[in-house]
């Protein structure tokens, strides 16, 4: 169906800003039909790893796993139990991420807390874009493993896998604040296996 | 507690104002021709003892054969409430009079039934999806919708 034209209401057309969204989403979405591969190849590369520089990885690691900072990305209720993480009961603080940053610029995890419909997706990857190296990204949850119970409807994203890339998967719906804990466990045990001189 | 207003009753007022305008009425709702829905949903607004001022909800739905779109009306004036229904036909380009004139809540309301049940509203002034993107082909709460 065709919508009309309504002019002179605003100093810009609300039309065109409509019609480059969609054409935003609808690229994005072709774009992102298969998953992107989880970052994990260097995991295996034990080779290279002990090649050299092996205390400077050791510093470097322990700096980067020690300090992560998340950005809020929340789009649905898992954010709910990320709060309880962060809240006193389970206090994520011991792990040195008690500051949640509102700004990508200054954090470097992504705890993709729920559920990403394809309207959203474009500024999800935006804001992971605008994150500074190195980053990571926790999925927490079904909805951000799969899409969850939502993985066949026609408004989801099938897993944040397809637009970003994947470095620990947190199973459930939504998992308790202890999966979450030991999701960040995990990725700070990957963390300290990288070495700089794999970094792509 | 609201009072919920018999369908019978206000159709009778209805016929009164505008013959032929009622399509059938019950006791908890009434089923207003789609031509005279513009019509009558002025006169529950404005007439005396009546004055529906506030638009609770509108509800589209999909019975294959037909469309039908559910106004739930409420007076807060007098405290009671009242079911209006209207029907359109063809799943091609489905279409009836748009009540955002009367009531100011119904603008987002009638856009989300554009958007997902593609019913489009005569008369209203910014009729374009709302949830989803603009270039989503097909309306995904219609009963025959599929995507795969």
């Amino acid at each position: 169906m065709e919508i009309e034209e309504r002019a002179g209401l605003y100093i810009y057309s609300d039309t065109q800003l409509d019609k480059e969204e969609g054409e935003r989403i609808e690229a994005l979405k072709a774009s992102s039909q298969q998953p992107l591969p989880d970052p994990d190849r260097w995991l295996d590369e034990e080779l290279r790893r002990h090649i050299l520089l092996t205390s400077v990885d050791a510093v470097l690691n322990w700096a980067r796993r020690s300090s992560l900072w998340p950005v809020v990305c929340f789009p649905a209720c898992c954010a709910f139990e990320f709060i309880t993480t962060a809240a006193s009961r389970f206090d994520i603080s011991r792990f040195g991420m008690e500051i949640i940053r509102g700004s990508p610029r200054q954090a470097d995890l992504m705890i993709t807390a729920g559920t990403l419909t394809w309207k959203m997706a474009p500024q999800v990857r935006r804001i992971y874009d605008q994150m500074a190296e190195p980053k990571w990204v926790i999925a927490m949850g079904a909805c951000a493993i799969s899409g969850g119970i939502f993985a066949s409807s026609y408004s989801v994203v099938p897993g944040y896998s397809r637009i970003i890339p994947v470095d620990v998967y947190v199973p459930g719906c939504p998992p308790r604040p202890e999966a979450l804990l030991y999701g960040i466990r995990l990725m700070q045990d990957k963390i300290a296996k990288r070495s700089i001189i794999t970094e792509d | 507690m609201t009072v919920a207003l018999s369908g019978g009753e206000i159709a009778a007022r209805l016929e009164e104002r505008f013959p032929g305008s009622v399509v059938e009425s019950g006791q908890d709702s009434l089923l207003v021709k789609s031509e005279s829905l513009r019509a009558a949903a002025g006169f529950l607004k404005t007439a005396p003892g009546l004055e529906f001022d506030y638009l609770t909800a509108i509800t589209g739905v999909d019975y294959y054969d037909y469309f039908e779109v559910v106004y739930q009306l409420t007076s807060i004036r007098h405290n009671h409430s009242l079911v209006v229904k209207a029907r359109c036909y063809g799943r091609g380009n489905p279409a009836l009079p748009s009540v955002v004139s009367l009531w100011q809540g119904a603008d987002f309301q009638e856009r989300e039934i554009y958007d997902l049940m593609g019913i489009r509203f005569e008369g209203h002034p910014n009729l374009k999806r709302i949830v989803l993107w603009d270039g989503f082909t097909g309306y995904p709460l219609r009963k025959d919708y599929l995507q795969w």
